[in-house]
């Protein structure tokens, strides 16, 4: 790996695998909404070690900026060899429930914006035919649960389109990786109460680059969420409707 | 929720606020109502010094500001590990300046404690390296304090235990190395008399340390085993792996004891059978032994422990070590580790704990008797005006922090001039009456 993008870059995940990707000597593009914070990033990951750290600002549902921004970004980094999107939000699902427009803002920040992007990620790629997308998602996009099943809904849809892509880019030589960690400790998940099940960003940014190095499709991190999501994509849905998760 | 220091003793109950940006301490602050809050780096201190009802968890502060490659000067945020520091910057030939004995600290962390080390007869403390600190104080506003600018702020925070306010951010000189590697020479001295007595022979060494077999007695007294170091001119410039070894779990309250504690102190003094040895060793090993065990402070069991460290001045070395040495052994306490080391000049931080003379570090379990014991000992010091490490008490009274930290007022005058007494309070504080 060089010539990284990163969208979504002051998210915690983000910031951690960008730090490790830092010491590979990269050359870095960061793309997020808070200057101050794309500052910060962007002189840590030169100090830890990358060639070069530049950003941008971008809110992702500012959906005709994406053109020009992304344009912009691949005329720094030349070839890409690996773009990563990271940007999301956690809603609250109860307000959707009772909001249609806060439900579409979600699914604008949580898929839409990422489908808007990666239809322009996905041909600049195939036609300089190398280059990896890696895509962080959730488990939660493997099926919908009343507590979250906006969220989950956005992510499910990313996670397919991002299948679909696969299937096209393949014998174009552009790999595309879908990251789905379970809960990990971040300021976004704040609110939480933590338990075992929780991982750290640091942890899963390793995981990450492992997987891009691996070639790997899907990423569960930890792995044990691989089991956790198979048994409950495997419940009846008779039965499942009437789980309160 | 339930926090407590490195020595698992006391635990208490605080609600910990995490902070991601800078900006969010100055808001927090700004708001805050309480007026028990204690800044918080990676809870190395070993007692109640990072205990409060509020603690303000610095860890996420922990960007890198600034490096100037050509002079090794660093600026980053508070939270930034000496882990690292020595993981990033070894690979480019630079090394941390002073490092206590675990790299698990953070840079504000390190300023508040003064932390100082193996070199300390030469290099001083950690803040004597220290260029700038940037400080919320407890309107939120936000300071930049030096040696020159604000400069008793600057001398009350360093070694003033997050007392003055939170550290937010620090410049610093890194040390230029050629190698990660330390060659290290040991000798093995029969007493206390010979250990003190070529800890002055090698004073020009850039570390020294003793490990002290501290069950020994009689003529025996005092027998030692002195670590000198330098940093190596050759070998590769490779950083340390983080250890997989760890406790898990609290360990029966009986598995350190007399017995296997004197066994233990035994056979560290006899692991080198020459009276002198010499070998090459990474500088992991050489400055972080016990890191490479995590959660080692399980091995002393639920009931924690404390790490009793002292200092006596240079005249009183000999006499005053030896008296409390014997104490020591007459209790049969062993300590599983105890380190003595030769002291340089103190510096001009009102609460930095170094002074002129020795220093021992000795770990002790907590049981009943424990407290009374360490009163006792407590007087000896004081008879011999010495005083004890802040960072690693947990027990000490008031009478005894104000009779041998005599800058205690000037430092309480600083704290109330910059409202920070209304604030910043720890269980430590509180109890040393500060």
């Amino acid at each position: 790996m060089k010539n990284i993008l990163v969208i979504g870059a002051t998210s915690a995940i983000a910031e951690q695998t960008i730090r490790l990707y830092a010491k590979q000597n990269t050359n870095l593009h960061l793309l997020g909404r808070s200057e101050d914070k794309l500052q910060t990033i962007a002189k840590d990951a030169q100090i830890r070690g990358a060639e070069s750290a530049s950003y941008q600002v971008l809110d992702v549902n500012d959906f005709e900026q994406h053109a020009k921004v992304l344009e912009s970004a691949f005329a720094k980094l030349g070839t890409v060899d690996l773009v990563l999107i990271a940007h999301g939000s956690l809603p609250d699902q109860q307000a959707c429930e009772k909001n249609v427009s806060t439900t579409l803002r979600e699914l604008n920040t949580n898929a839409i914006s990422g489908i808007s992007m990666l239809t322009l990620i996905a041909n600049q790629l195939e036609m300089q035919g190398c280059g990896t997308i890696a895509v962080i998602t959730s488990v939660a996009g493997d099926r919908g649960r009343q507590s979250n099943y906006v969220y989950g809904a956005a992510k499910g849809m990313l996670s397919i389109f991002l299948q679909g892509l696969r299937n096209r880019l393949y014998s174009r030589g552009v790999h595309v990786l879908d990251i789905k960690p379970g809960f990990v400790d971040t300021p976004m998940t704040a609110e939480f109460k933590k338990g075992a099940l929780w991982a750290k960003p640091q942890t899963i940014a390793q995981h990450i680059v492992k997987a891009v190095e691996r070639r790997k499709n899907t990423l569960y991190t930890p792995w044990f969420w691989c089991i956790i999501m198979l048994i409950i994509r495997n419940i009846p849905e008779f039965v499942f409707k009437k789980l309160k998760l | 929720m339930k926090l407590s220091g490195w020595g698992q003793y006391p635990i208490t109950h605080s609600e910990s606020w995490v902070v991601h940006s800078k900006r969010k301490v100055s808001e927090l602050l700004a708001e805050a109502k309480t007026n028990h809050l204690i800044p918080r780096g990676l809870g190395r201190s070993y007692g109640d010094s990072a205990l409060a009802s509020h603690v303000l968890q610095t860890q996420h502060l922990n960007h890198f500001v600034e490096f100037d490659p050509v002079n090794g000067e660093i600026t980053c945020a508070a939270g930034v590990s000496f882990a690292e520091l020595l993981e990033i910057f070894v690979p480019r030939g630079w090394f941390l300046p002073v490092t206590p004995g675990t790299k698990f600290v953070s840079v504000g962390g390190a300023i508040a404690s003064d932390v100082h080390g193996k070199n300390h007869h030469l290099d001083g403390c950690f803040s004597q390296h220290v260029s700038a600190i940037r400080l919320a104080l407890a309107s939120g506003e936000v300071i930049v304090c030096s040696p020159t600018e604000h400069s008793e702020l600057f001398h009350a925070t360093c070694g003033g235990m997050g007392l003055t306010g939170i550290i937010l951010q620090a410049t610093f000189r890194l040390l230029p190395i050629e190698s990660a590697i330390i060659e290290e020479r040991s000798y093995k001295t029969k007493n206390l008399a010979e250990t003190l007595e070529l800890f002055a022979e090698h004073e020009t060494c850039t570390y020294s340390v003793a490990w002290i077999d501290c069950l020994s007695t009689g003529t025996k007294l005092g027998r030692s085993l002195l670590m000198l170091g330098e940093h190596a001119t050759q070998g590769e410039l490779e950083a340390h792996k983080n250890s997989k070894l760890n406790v898990p779990l609290n360990m029966p309250n009986m598995l350190l004891n007399r017995y296997s504690i004197q066994a233990f102190n035994t056979l560290y003094y006899h692991k080198q059978t020459q009276s002198h040895a010499q070998r090459e060793v990474h500088y992991e090993p050489y400055f972080y032994p016990l890191d490479g065990i995590q959660n080692w402070n399980r091995l002393y069991g639920k009931n924690g422990f404390t790490q009793y460290q002292f200092v006596l001045p240079k005249e009183a070395g000999l006499e005053g070590m030896t008296r409390i040495l014997q104490e020591i052994a007459k209790s049969k306490r062993g300590s599983f580790l105890a380190v003595l080391k030769a002291f340089g000049p103190a510096n001009e931080n009102y609460l930095s704990f170094p002074i002129e003379g020795y220093t021992l570090a000795l770990d002790f379990k907590i049981d009943a008797a424990l407290f009374p014991f360490l009163d006792e000992l407590d007087r000896i010091v004081l008879d011999y005006g010495g005083r004890l490490y802040l960072t690693k008490d947990a027990r000490m009274s008031e009478a005894t922090f104000k009779q041998s930290y005599p800058l205690w007022e000037t430092f309480q005058e600083i704290r109330s001039r910059y409202g920070a007494d209304k604030v910043f309070n720890s269980l430590q504080s509180q109890r040393l009456g500060l």
